[in-house]
């Protein structure tokens, strides 16, 4: 294993420490904003339509939780509530379980590496939504890997200081 | 089995909430129904708190919004006022000129209806004398006009030309006091003489009370005064009544309908006939006049009606036919019998009315070197009493018109 790879695995064991936990009102009231975030303001600024905040949220709290169970559980309520038709919810119940696997092998508050799962779950995202929905709902939807390269990249620029601000909520027990 | 379960826990919840999900999919897309669930709350908490925000931000936002766009609302209202002013100005300008195109295209068609040559001119400015009705057209000796020439409009006459200059010319107006014309009623064919009453009017002349003149008949140019051709429309008479020295007639003048800013000078006058009063308009649909019947090719009609040049040439040549048929050479020996009938010649014309003496004067006021056109029409009061008039009547296709001197053109377009 390389050196940037100790480090991550070592970074990680070392913040696996139980005393970091996120307050528990925040697991109802940020994907609540996410949510409202999403139904509302690109409603003024059609250019932040391509901001998956939901997701973001997804990625960030099974990231922050390591439990993929907990993961899928946040991830299908999230998914559920922002759509009735349960699509994100199947969506967003893989990105949590995975999300939350990833964050027990990887050093989740590097930088570098939060943008780039947050890249790659975002295009898994797109991908697998895509594909359900056209194996299951039987919908002739395109799918346009440079337009999702480009938001995925977007979101990714976004999902940095998004987790940093995140992370201020969560409170040492 | 329990141990496989625990060792593939976080997969195996992960199967069953995904697979719960499918089958919750499964059943929505079955039964077309909505699994609410978490749904309802989510959209139940969004919702309300979208629509305060949005009511926030439309009494906040919104209203400083609309604050800094009534900043340049005054701005704007003198602006668009400035425009409207500017497009009124550019309408106003847009309709002159289409009045004017309008104008123009009647004169046009006028010119190329009439025998008579006539010329376009602009009225460029009144005359320089307060108390007479003149005004300055843009065509003078250069353009071949000369003193005394008829100035007319496809409506009536306007006046005549009483000074020629080089780029310029001045024309008296028919209601000037100083105006005189020969004039001829429609119906009555009563002779008269028109001056001008000032006020924009003018009077009919030299009628004895006993003549009959109806108000609202039309009167036309007589071409006795040997200045405006004959058959011109003058006017209707608006006020008939006897006076002291004969009966007094006022008459709009057609020619000023519309205002003036285009006229025809009258370079070569050609006189036309009275036009025949029409029948009463109708609604009905009225056929054309029937064709004449065709006479031989050589009989007498042929000869009066047909060929080239006027009544006075081919009454000209009948008399040579008379004069040859008899061995009579003109200019010598004595005068031969011209009632005797020749063949190829026209029965001789039934008793026609004498002809009216021409005025030993031009009907102009001034006296001084006038234009004298060369009127043709005595030869017409002869013979054209039986020919000119079915000739008229033949071109005439329909009958349907109140006011045959009204439109323009007046016998031309009345015969058209």
């Amino acid at each position: 294993m390389s050196e940037f790879g100790e480090r991550l695995l070592a970074d990680t064991r070392k913040r696996k420490t139980p005393g970091d936990y996120v307050r528990s009102f925040a697991f109802v009231l940020v994907p609540f904003l996410a949510i409202l975030f999403q139904v509302y303001v690109p409603r003024f600024f059609g250019f932040l339509g391509y901001l998956e905040l939901p997701l973001l949220v997804t990625i960030y709290f099974a990231l922050t939780r390591r439990q993929p169970i907990a993961g899928v559980f946040f991830g299908a309520f999230v998914g559920i509530s922002q759509q009735l038709i349960g699509m994100y919810g199947i969506v967003k119940t893989l990105v949590g379980y995975f999300a939350a696997s990833v964050s027990m092998r990887f050093d989740v508050e590097n930088p570098v590496l939060i943008g780039i799962l947050s890249f790659f779950f975002y295009f898994f995202h797109q991908f697998f939504y895509w594909v359900l929905d056209r194996a299951l709902l039987g919908h002739m939807t395109v799918f346009d890997p440079q337009q999702t390269f480009v938001y995925g990249l977007l979101n990714a620029a976004v999902a940095l200081p998004l987790f940093h601000l995140l992370d201020k909520l969560r409170a040492r027990a | 089995m329990e141990s496989f379960l625990n060792r593939y826990r976080n997969l195996t919840v992960l199967l069953v909430v995904v697979a719960a999900q499918l089958l919750l999919l499964a059943w929505q897309v079955k039964t077309t129904q909505d699994v609410r669930l978490l749904r309802v709350w989510s959209v139940s908490t969004v919702t309300p708190v979208t629509s305060a925000l949005e009511f926030i931000r439309r009494n906040t936002f919104g209203v400083v919004g609309d604050y800094f766009a009534l900043l340049g609302v005054r701005e704007e209202n003198r602006r668009l006022h400035q425009e409207l002013g500017n497009l009124k100005m550019q309408n106003h300008f847009l309709n002159a000129e289409l009045s004017t195109a309008d104008r123009v295209r009647a004169l046009s068609a006028f010119q190329a209806q009439s025998p008579s040559k006539t010329i376009a001119a602009r009225i460029i400015g009144n005359g320089t004398a307060s108390n007479s009705a003149e005004v300055f057209v843009d065509r003078g000796t250069s353009a071949g006009v000369e003193k005394g020439m008829a100035v007319v409009t496809p409506d009536g006459i306007v006046g005549k030309v009483v000074e020629a200059y080089p780029m310029a010319s001045l024309v008296l107006l028919a209601t000037d006091p100083s105006f005189a014309a020969g004039v001829v009623s429609q119906k009555n064919r009563v002779h008269g003489e028109l001056r001008g009453a000032g006020h924009g009017n003018c009077k009919i002349t030299e009628v004895q009370n006993e003549q009959k003149v109806d108000v609202g008949e039309w009167f036309y140019t007589s071409g006795y005064d040997r200045i405006f051709p004959r058959g011109f429309p003058v006017g209707q008479a608006a006020v008939v009544r006897n006076g002291n020295d004969g009966k007094e007639i006022f008459v709009s003048p057609s020619g000023f309908q519309g205002g003036l800013d285009e006229v025809l000078i009258v370079i070569e006058g050609v006189h036309q006939l009275i036009p025949e009063q029409s029948v009463p308009s109708t609604d009905i649909h009225m056929m054309p006049a029937p064709p004449p019947d065709q006479p031989a090719a050589d009989g007498p009609a042929a000869d009066m009606t047909q060929g080239g040049g006027t009544d006075a040439d081919r009454l000209k040549s009948a008399y040579k036919r008379i004069g040859d048929a008899q061995g009579h050479v003109y200019g010598e020996g004595a005068v031969p019998n011209f009632n005797v009938k020749v063949a190829g010649n026209p029965p001789p014309p039934a008793p026609a009315k004498p002809a009216e003496p021409a005025p030993s004067e031009p009907a102009d006021a001034d006296g001084g070197e006038v234009h004298l056109d060369q009127p043709d029409y005595a030869a017409q009061e002869q013979n054209g009493a039986t020919t000119a008039p079915a000739k008229a009547k033949q071109q005439q296709p329909k009958a349907k018109s109140t006011k045959p001197a009204q439109t323009t053109g007046g016998v031309q377009r009345e015969t058209q």
